[in-house]
């Protein structure tokens, strides 16, 4: 590992040309993920989703993510998708929330308390996010797209990734329209474009090194609201399911490698 | 209560090289305003015989990942991998290498 480091900082030192021919970011990238403890967020989701709460002292086991109820290979690489029984598009966190109320007789206001945790307190949503993404490893990815309301919400993400508004006049593509942009050490891939959305849409939800924090989808769209200065999406909204819906199909077809590690 | 550990080791050319993760808020004295709380000891044992013992600090960072390689090995060698802070809190993992 430290030679590792010399290495690289001889190389930014002495042949900056080098530098710019390869992307410092693929180095990085690669030794966040060596480092990764993600899976320990896996061990921590699987014990939830097994773990009987709420007052019907239900575990989450019988939920039905889409694939029938408890089945979780492949069922994270196949949301966001119609589901009957509520007739609404929901992701993966939507659908949690549901199981949540129907299952173990929990208040949606209870559950959604604390939904983005601390490094001292990862949320029950991270953990969940972690175990069951972690079950759609090597599956491609193939949100619904087939039922009217599955169109209805990709062109709804579509319109709401372009749509410049709020104080700054952002929209996602003021950030993610240009090729080559990045923030500090993270690359701004052009997210309308299938061949940059696939292998980041691939490793999401994330663990992060720079806070320690797993963060989930729902977070993503959430923070990047916040940094557009608009007020903030309700969690779970069709709104925000409109977005990851849009962001998943783009990069359907991707081999689904996450959770993965970020920054 | 100490969150869970995982740990993979295998067999690779005459190594075996092992990987685990642990759960720890791994907090240094100044994050923590006084209330450091870290790993102090890892020790390592290959078939109840104590190979490693290290004393690690406050610099490791969160959840912390130890990867290490022994020389020599054999599938179904029994690791286990033990740590003690400094509030005496203590967790171990065991895994056979495969």
């Amino acid at each position: 590992m430290i030679k590792r480091a010399f290495a690289c900082a001889a190389a930014l030192v002495f042949a900056p040309a080098f530098a710019q021919q390869k992307s410092p970011f693929a180095d990085y990238q690669r030794m966040t993920v060596e480092g990764s403890p993600v899976e320990l967020f896996e061990l921590g989701g699987e014990e939830l989703w097994k773990k009987p709460q709420g007052p019907k002292s239900a575990s989450l086991e019988k939920c039905d993510l889409g694939k029938g109820p408890g089945v979780l290979k492949g069922a994270y690489a196949s949301l966001p998708r119609h589901f009957k029984d509520v007739d609404r598009v929901m992701d993966l966190e939507a659908r949690l929330v549901h199981c949540m109320v129907t299952l173990q007789g929990r208040s949606r206001e209870e559950i959604t308390k604390s939904l983005f945790g601390s490094a001292d307190r990862p949320s029950e949503m991270e953990y969940l996010s972690a175990y069951i993404a972690g079950q759609s490893r090597g599956v491609k990815m193939a949100p619904g797209g087939s039922h009217p309301k599955e169109k209805e919400s990709y062109q709804l993400g579509k319109a709401l990734f372009f749509h410049r508004t709020g104080s700054w006049d952002f929209s996602c593509a003021s950030c993610h329209g240009e090729e080559g942009k990045r923030i500090r050490m993270s690359d701004l891939p052009v997210l309308s474009d299938p061949k940059a959305a696939r292998p980041l849409i691939a490793t999401w939800p994330a663990y992060r090194v720079s806070n320690s924090q797993f963060k989930t989808m729902q977070w993503r769209i959430n923070d990047c609201y916040r940094q557009m200065r608009m007020p903030e999406p309700t969690f779970a909204s069709d709104t925000t399911i409109a977005l990851n819906m849009y962001l998943a199909t783009t990069a359907k077809g991707a081999e689904y490698r996450g959770p993965g590690t970020k920054r | 209560m100490a969150g869970p550990m995982k740990m993979r080791a295998t067999l690779a050319g005459g190594y075996t090289d092992v990987r685990v993760l642990m759960t720890h808020p791994m907090a240094t004295e100044q994050q923590s305003k006084g209330q450091p709380h870290f790993i102090q000891n890892l020790t390592v044992k290959v078939n109840g015989k104590t190979v490693i013992e290290g004393e690690i600090s406050q610099v490791v960072s969160r959840n912390s990942v130890f990867s290490f390689r022994l020389k020599g090995g054999a599938k179904g060698d029994q690791i286990e991998v033990s740590w003690l802070d400094n509030k005496g809190d203590t967790n171990k993992t065991e895994a056979a290498v495969a």
